[in-house]
């Protein structure tokens, strides 16, 4: 079924009595080309990818509670291409340009919002590295424009601009940054690859992956054996848990963030705004609550809830900036399992077992990557060569010295 | 989260500092391969349930102490000083 205005015209005039599921709810089968370990955002655009750009339409993604329940279930929804370190860059230029084309790819509403991003700077020395990511942005052919404190003020007059301990001096503005809706984006990938023959299996965990001769060949569920000589593991904070399966200890640490909604609200905040000195970060969702996070707790966990401390020190972040939310009551909070990398950029490779690979290390920053995650976890798996825009995110670079940090806090995990 | 520190007693989280996992202490002996140092500084278990991990008491005794907790509960089972243990 293709959605459309008209489709819903129709079915509001009839009752809705014409809408059907959205994806089927296959059993799995006893065998399959490629299997993609993990439903969440990652997952679904990998096996959306391998049936579109590469034509592997006998392939299952395998999850073992219901489609998008992790992190792309539950995050603050910011998409941009601002990064600096070659590597980097070229990837999220890629992403960012899936996404502006992602509602008519997939025939699904995404609501992504290109609103505008800002990250203010408090300083002479943040202004001049500013203006340099804002090059590096322009020379790859993404947009950035350099506020001073009166550009700022006139986007966002509300501002605490005088505030003793980071006055403001200016932003950077990412024009084509901004949010989508982050269910929307694991539904959209869901039906799309389910329509083009992805079977997608629920309530599935895997429990073993299964190894011949240095090759996979196929994996043990709470549904049975199900072979296949391509598997990808793309499970996010679960990474080290999946991975020990095939006999790897990962670079990764998996760590909990916290994030906030208030209640809904008139609109007010119309972009995003990033107050790094601050570690908080803010926008507006469209239902009008006021979404907004800071930083790690600091300390391995995979408990899904964080600590009061963080909650305190978001609540002054976000006061220091904007005294006007002090009225805004916070609704609810939440805490996601981040993996964690060393350097703070991902991983996608192949690993030491043939027909085995890897997509994990998002950190805090996966929800914009989704796009381009499955179109490199999809070129990898399909042609076992990595896809160009993804070719430093190798597993191996921790051993060779080839980093990633793109904020130069070292190689440790919780630093990021 | 609380931890007791064995000379302090209970104390706020927020008077901590965390490092990372206690295999920090099992350093690589001097000459070891570059692969030992690799999976020494990078590579990691990171286990859903019970870890023991570094923890220094910044704002108070300043003793560097493994903590044995869940990372499913956040429960603490018992926090001792690294002072006298092999690699500290």
């Amino acid at each position: 079924m293709r959605y459309s205005g008209l489709k819903v015209l129709t079915e509001g005039l009839f009752g809705n009595k014409g809408w059907k599921p959205a994806w089927r709810d296959p059993a799995p089968k006893a065998e399959y080309d490629a299997i993609v370990i993990g439903g969440g955002g990652h997952g679904l655009s990998t096996a959306y990818y391998l049936a579109k750009n590469h034509k592997l339409t006998n392939v299952a993604v395998l999850e073992k509670g219901y489609l998008g329940g992790g992190n792309v279930g539950r995050n603050t929804t910011i998409v941009r291409a601002n990064y600096f370190l070659p590597g980097n860059q070229e990837f999220y230029s890629h992403s960012l340009k899936l996404w502006e084309g992602l509602e008519a790819e997939l025939n699904y509403n995404v609501m992504h919002s290109q609103r505008g991003l800002i990250n203010l700077f408090h300083s002479d020395g943040q202004r001049d590295a500013f203006a340099r990511r804002g090059n590096a942005m322009v020379t790859l052919g993404d947009d950035a424009v350099l506020l001073d404190r009166e550009g700022v003020r006139e986007l966002l007059p509300w501002l605490d601009f005088e505030q003793t301990r980071f006055p403001i001096y200016g932003g950077l503005l990412h024009p084509r940054g901004g949010t989508a809706r982050h269910d929307a984006v694991a539904w959209g990938y869901a039906r799309a690859g389910d329509r083009r023959g992805v079977d997608l299996i629920q309530n599935c965990e895997v429990t073993g992956i299964d190894i011949e001769g240095g090759r996979v060949v196929g994996v043990q569920t709470t549904r049975g054996a199900i072979r296949a000589k391509k598997v990808g593991i793309v499970v996010a904070g679960r990474s080290s848990q999946v991975a020990a399966m095939a006999g790897m200890r990962l670079p990764i640490e998996s760590h909990v963030l916290q994030a906030f909604v208030t209640e809904g609200l008139k609109p007010v905040i119309d972009h995003v705004i990033s107050f790094g000195m601050g570690h908080f970060y803010i926008s507006q969702s469209d239902k009008g609550g006021l979404v907004f996070g800071g930083d790690l707790d600091f300390y391995a966990s995979y408990a899904a809830r964080g600590n009061l401390p963080m909650v305190e020190h978001v609540m002054e972040a976000g006061m220091t900036l904007m005294p006007m939310i002090g009225r805004a009551r916070v609704l609810r909070s939440w805490g996601g399992i981040m993996d964690m990398s060393p350097d703070g950029s991902p991983i996608i490779d192949k690993t030491h077992v043939e027909g085995l690979y890897l997509d994990c290390g998002w950190n805090y920053g996966g929800f914009k990557a989704v796009p381009a995650s499955g179109w490199c976890m999809a070129h990898l798996m399909a042609t076992d060569q990595p896809h160009d825009v993804a070719r430093r995110f190798r597993l191996d670079r921790f051993r060779t010295g080839h980093l990633l940090d793109e904020e130069g806090t070292g190689s440790q995990h919780n630093l990021h | 989260m609380r931890l007791t520190c064995p000379l302090c007693g209970d104390r706020d989280r927020r008077e901590f500092h965390y490092y990372g996992s206690d295999a920090y202490l099992d350093r690589p002996a001097e000459g070891a391969a570059p692969a030992a140092w690799d999976d020494y500084l990078h590579n990691r278990d990171n286990p859903a349930g019970l870890t023991k991990d570094l923890w220094y008491h910044e704002q108070g005794c300043a003793q560097w102490l493994v903590v044995t907790r869940n990372t499913v509960t956040h429960e603490v089972s018992a926090v001792e000083l690294v002072a006298g243990r092999a690699g500290a």
